[in-house]
């Protein structure tokens, strides 16, 4: 109906809504802050962990998740609300960007929001909000270059900084106790990838038992599979050819095939020919004269026979990405074909020695001193499968780090210190600007200070008492302080050795603006009628 | 509903089943029709200007879009009503022609409307409003043409073209980078466009999109971008001096279209058939290889041994490329698309300065990007952005800038924006009211109001005072006789739009006035609606 009282025909389809102004608004409001709200007590080395339950039938129901990731939560709920959905998708984004800060993110988009909507409430127009954002968030990025440090990549100042980012990342994880083994862990892979940020080479394979002390890093490359019975299980100097193609029969290829034959003995002879053909394959294989013979592909008993009486450790069915790694570690070709045995050299890969291992109770293979020495494997332990998932969750967010940094160079302080230092320039630039805008940005400091806010909270102290005292800290000039969360006090970062990727930070902040932005400037939401399913 | 009575008194039924139709006639249908075009107008009013506002579609699957794009938002509604579905097909089709100012028509077609119904309430004929808006119509555009300035676009480094795109970006998610995403925008543009004939293909600027970084990043690309990577793992990433092949054909045993059988029933056709299949893959690398070729992109899949004895040959190779990259490619690199392996000629094969493989972000994405085309009329524009939604408006804000510079460069007179043109055109429509002596006067003033519900609109959105800032800006226009002034909507303290320099080309204007004028006329001639009830 309109003003006057008209009967408006229906314009939308049957159960599609549409919300104007300032209903609209506040749905958007409401939806972003509740997600925001959500894993903000996740954040920081005193955050809480979730354990996500999923829904539906079957047996994925009793698989619950815990974690202590904002991305990994984010993703795992299911929303209804559209402005929820964008915060989910940036903190997606971020994970896939940098690899860490996805509850921040989240959490700051939040809390801009929070600041926008008592702005919006004052009666100033949502744009104005933007402009001052806007402004706000280009000093605040400004500040966060201008107080990151950098250290040339050889350096022992920078492998030292790499060691504090990832203490202070995984300071909010669950293995937070042991971040000074996994800190040293983490920053040995990722050196060994010598600047590229190819996680691949890193692998990572989790076993349940023992202890997570007990994790180790191996500076081999760990394949989790098992030599063929019957074979050698150690082989030392290896050449290793890896491959890609059938190896229990070979399909006919050629469209339209069929095969027709009128007697029992023709049938022998198409089974003859059908090994021959496997024997030959085999017998080309063997020209190039490997040791280790490794196929994504079952082999079947024949050829795994004529191989191993050849003297040749196979390994089959080796999974796809695991192939790209030994080919990748070991300096091997992928072959699909085997007709030019001259190749020999330049196709095969080489390791010193292949061994099979036993961790905890699983055989695996482990190949050390490959040609290309890039390759490393991670073995996680721990008392069960959550606990392992978690893990493995916290150094990918490590190492996702760490590379950002090996590329970025650039560091802060951590302990809140960057989001204070931006929040007192957006300050600074409040007072200079003129017009409503002024209060925006005001409200930018304000959110921009809510996240080591929230980090004090979590850690059950005093926040208003803490972030004041930080506050006058970093006015007295010392602008190395922030919140030191094992003792609920403000200390100089420098002493603590809390450092943090700026890359991240700046992702972080530029990705929550850009989102607060997006949903602040929204003054109407169209739900179209959901689509019908039928239950076939 | 309508019903017939034969000679004896008996009724019967003209339209069939029609018990289960719905049918409104005369006056209510009218307004019926108005009210429901005036309500898609009305939501889409909101996004007009500088400083309009988006909206939020959430899709039948629960999928999330945000946009200020009028032919968007009007597209995503999934509106069912038969005459709002008009202003839909009003905003696509200025979309299709122009490529922006797709929400100022429906607007526009909004106020044209609203005037409308005043008049029916006054008791005058649809046929003789709709035949006034179509003569004040032809004044308004009359005056359009006097009233527009022809610019120079490539004066001063292409300045008047960035300012154009500005202007295009201005009520945009992305405004804060209007004028870097200006600048690529009109480096695309001239770089594949045909000034000679004043011509731009479109088809030639590639938009990429790509979450992640921030809208910054977004970058310009003399060459194609395609997302995809190299078909094997262990394939040289970068290739200098790219001969091209563009193969439509898969790298697989041929398929022939008739339907057929091969049988098998001794043991040495079994063999022979292998050897047979063995070489059909060598043969094909073989063409390819011995036509010069240094890379190979298909359209198709490749079988595993086909793709070793690629990379054992070093022949790299790219798989599944889309239909339409591989056209545009085959333009970018002079490339012949080849269907058969047996056509391969070293004369068919495209040339690139470089192909190579570029990554993003810690998710370990790999595209393509080829470089130095030899026929440089291809460019990439790679749009960054925090998240899936931003960077879907960006490309549609990019594709209005787009549209924009081309329609400069075919028609380089330009209005001014700021709903400057629409104050003059309805002052002009106003004093040629008088002069009509018929009915039709009315509607003809009706005209003019509702061409000042543009700037009104503008001024409401700014959070000006829309009545006041429009009576002012028309009482200077006459006063100076002035067509260039207009609302002040990004507060820079001055009226003219020629000093803020807010561009719009007249052959948008002039298609913005002419497809409103001309679905109001089509609604306003709908005197019965038949529907089926449950409709």
């Amino acid at each position: 109906m309109d003003i006057v009282g008209n009967v408006l025909p229906q314009v939308l389809k049957d159960e599609a809504t549409e919300d104007k102004g300032e209903m609209a608004r506040l749905q958007s409001f409401v939806g972003a802050i509740a997600v925001a709200d959500l894993v903000k007590t996740t954040l920081g080395p005193k955050g809480m962990d979730k354990i996500l339950k999923p829904t539906g039938p079957g047996q994925e129901m009793t698989h619950i998740t815990v974690t202590n990731d904002g991305a990994t939560i984010l993703k795992s709920m299911y929303v209804e609300n559209p402005a929820a959905k964008i915060l989910i998708e940036i903190s997606k984004t971020q994970d896939e960007e940098v690899g860490d800060g996805t509850t921040t993110v989240a959490v700051l988009a939040g809390e801009l929001l929070r600041e926008g909507e008592k702005l919006i409430q004052k009666r100033i127009h949502p744009q104005h909000v933007i402009a001052g954002w806007r402004i706000a968030r280009d000093v605040a990025l400004k500040r966060l270059r201008d107080i990151s440090s950098e250290n040339d990549i050889e350096s022992q100042e920078f492998h030292n900084d790499l060691v504090k980012i990832a203490r202070t990342t995984l300071s909010s994880k669950l293995i937070t106790q042991d971040r000074d083994y996994f800190a040293d862990l983490c920053v040995k892979a990722v050196l060994r990838l010598k600047g590229s940020s190819n996680l691949d080479y890193i692998q990572i394979i989790k076993l349940p038992g023992g202890t997570i002390r007990d994790s180790y890093l191996d500076d081999g490359f760990i394949l989790k599979k098992q030599i063929t019975i019957g074979c050698k299980r150690r082989i030392e100097n290896a050449k290793i050819l890896v491959a890609n193609t059938a190896m229990d029969y070979d399909k006919i290829k050629i469209y339209g095939t069929k095969v027709k034959v009128n007697s029992m003995d023709k049938v022998a002879e198409i089974e003859a020919a059908e090994k021959e053909k496997m024997k030959h394959k085999v017998d080309k294989i063997l020209k190039y004269q490997p040791t280790v013979f490794v196929n994504r592909q079952l082999i079947y008993n024949y050829p795994e026979q004529l191989l191993a009486d050849s003297g040749i450790t196979v390994i089959e069915h080796a999974d796809f990405e695991g192939m790209e790694r030994v080919a990748a570690a070991t300096g091997a070709e992928i072959l699909s074909t085997f007709d030019a045995p001259e190749r020999r050299d330049s196709v095969l890969g080489h390791c010193d020695l292949i061994e099979e291992i036993m961790i905890g109770e699983e055989k695996m293979i482990k190949f050390t001193g490959c040609k290309k020495n890039e390759a490393c494997t991670i073995v996680l332990r721990g008392s069960s499968i959550h606990i392992l998932d978690e893990v493995d969750r916290s150094i990918h967010d490590v190492l996702c780090v760490l590379t950002t940094t090996v590329k970025n160079r650039r560091v802060v302080w951590g302990g809140g210190n960057s989001e204070m230092q931006m929040a007192a320039a957006c300050e600074e630039e409040a007072k200079k600007v003129q017009g409503k805008q002024a209060l925006a940005i005001e409200a930018y400091a304000r959110a921009l200070r809510q996240i080591p806010t929230i980090i004090c909270d979590n850690g059950g102290y005093d926040s208003a008492e803490l972030i004041q005292n930080f506050n006058v800290e970093l006015q007295k000039g010392n602008l190395t302080f922030g919140l030191n969360m094992n003792d609920g006090t403000i200390g100089d970062m420098q002493e603590l050795g809390v450092k943090e990727c700026m890359r991240v930070k700046e992702q972080a902040v530029m990705a929550a603006s850009e989102a607060a932005e997006l949903i602040m400037r929204v003054d109407d939401i169209v739900k179209c009628a959901p689509r019908k399913r039928d239950r076939a | 509903m309508s019903l017939a009575f034969d000679d004896y008194g008996r009724p019967y039924i003209i339209l069939r089943d029609q018990g289960q139709k719905k049918r409104m006639k005369g006056l209510e249908a009218y307004k019926s029709n108005i009210l429901a075009a005036k309500a898609v107008a009305n939501t889409l009013s909101s996004s007009l200007g500088p400083k309009g506002m988006d909206k939020m579609l959430v899709s039948p699957d629960g999928d999330v879009s945000v946009t200020n794009d009028g032919a968007t938002i009007v597209e995503k509604m999934e509106i069912q009503h038969p005459t709002a579905k008009l202003l839909v097909e009003l905003s696509q089709s200025q979309d299709a022609e122009i490529g922006d100012g797709t929400t100022g028509v429906v607007v526009l077609a909004g106020k044209l409307l609203e005037q409308a119904l005043t008049l029916l309430d006054k008791g005058i004929h649809p046929l003789k409003i709709s035949d006034g808006f179509d003569r004040a119509c032809d004044v308004a555009i009359k005056h359009l043409e006097t009233i527009s300035e022809e610019i120079d676009i490539q004066a001063n480094d292409n300045e008047a073209l960035v300012q154009a795109a500005c202007t295009a970006l201005g009520s945009k998610v992305v405004s804060k980078r209007k004028r870097e995403l200006g600048k690529i925008a009109v480096t695309a543009v001239l770089d594949v466009a045909d000034l000679a004939r004043r011509d731009v293909n479109l088809d030639l600027i590639k938009i990429q999109t790509k979450t992640g970084g921030s809208v910054e990043d977004t970058r310009l690309i003399s060459g194609i971008l395609i997302d995809k990577d190299m078909s094997h793992p262990q394939m040289p990433k970068e290739v200098k001096d790219a001969k091209i092949c563009l193969l439509t054909c898969p790298f697989e045993p041929p398929k022939p279209k008739t339907k057929h059988n091969i049988n098998i029933s001794s043991a040495d056709d079994y063999k022979k058939l292998y050897l047979q299949e063995q070489q059909y893959f060598v043969d094909m690398v073989k063409l390819v290889k011995n036509s010069g070729a240094n890379i190979a992109l298909c359209q198709w899949g490749f079988d595993d041994e086909a793709n070793h004895l690629l990379l054992q040959n070093e022949l790299p190779a790219v798989r599944w490329v889309s239909g339409t990259d591989v056209e545009l490619i085959a333009m970018a690199t002079g490339a012949r698309i080849i269907p058969r392996f047996q056509e391969i000629t070293p004369e068919k094969l495209g040339k690139a300065g470089c192909v190579k493989e570029v990554q993003f972000g810690t998710s370990n994405e790999r595209m393509l990007v080829i470089e130095n085309c030899q026929c440089t009329k291809a460019v990439t524009i790679l749009i960054r952005g925090g998240s899936q939604m931003i960077v879907d408006e960006a490309k549609r804000s990019i594709h209005d800038a787009i549209c924009v510079i081309r329609n400069l460069i075919k028609d380089n007179r330009i209005v001014y924006g700021g709903g400057s043109a629409e104050l003059a055109c309805a002052i002009q429509v106003l004093q040629y009211a008088d002069e009509v002596s018929s009915v039709e006067q009315y509607a003809i003033r009706s005209f003019a109001d509702a061409l000042e519900g543009i700037p009104c609109c503008l001024a409401d959105n700014c959070g000006l005072n829309p009545i006041t800032s429009v009576a002012q800006a028309k009482a200077l226009q006459l006063k100076e006789n002035n067509p260039r002034i207009g609302i002040d909507c990004m507060e820079l303290g001055t009226i003219d739009m020629k000093e803020q320099r807010i561009y719009e080309t007249l052959s948008s204007k002039k298609q913005q006035i002419q497809l409103a004028t001309q679905v109001v006329k089509m609604i306003l001639k709908i005197d019965d609606v038949i529907a089926p009830d449950d409709y």
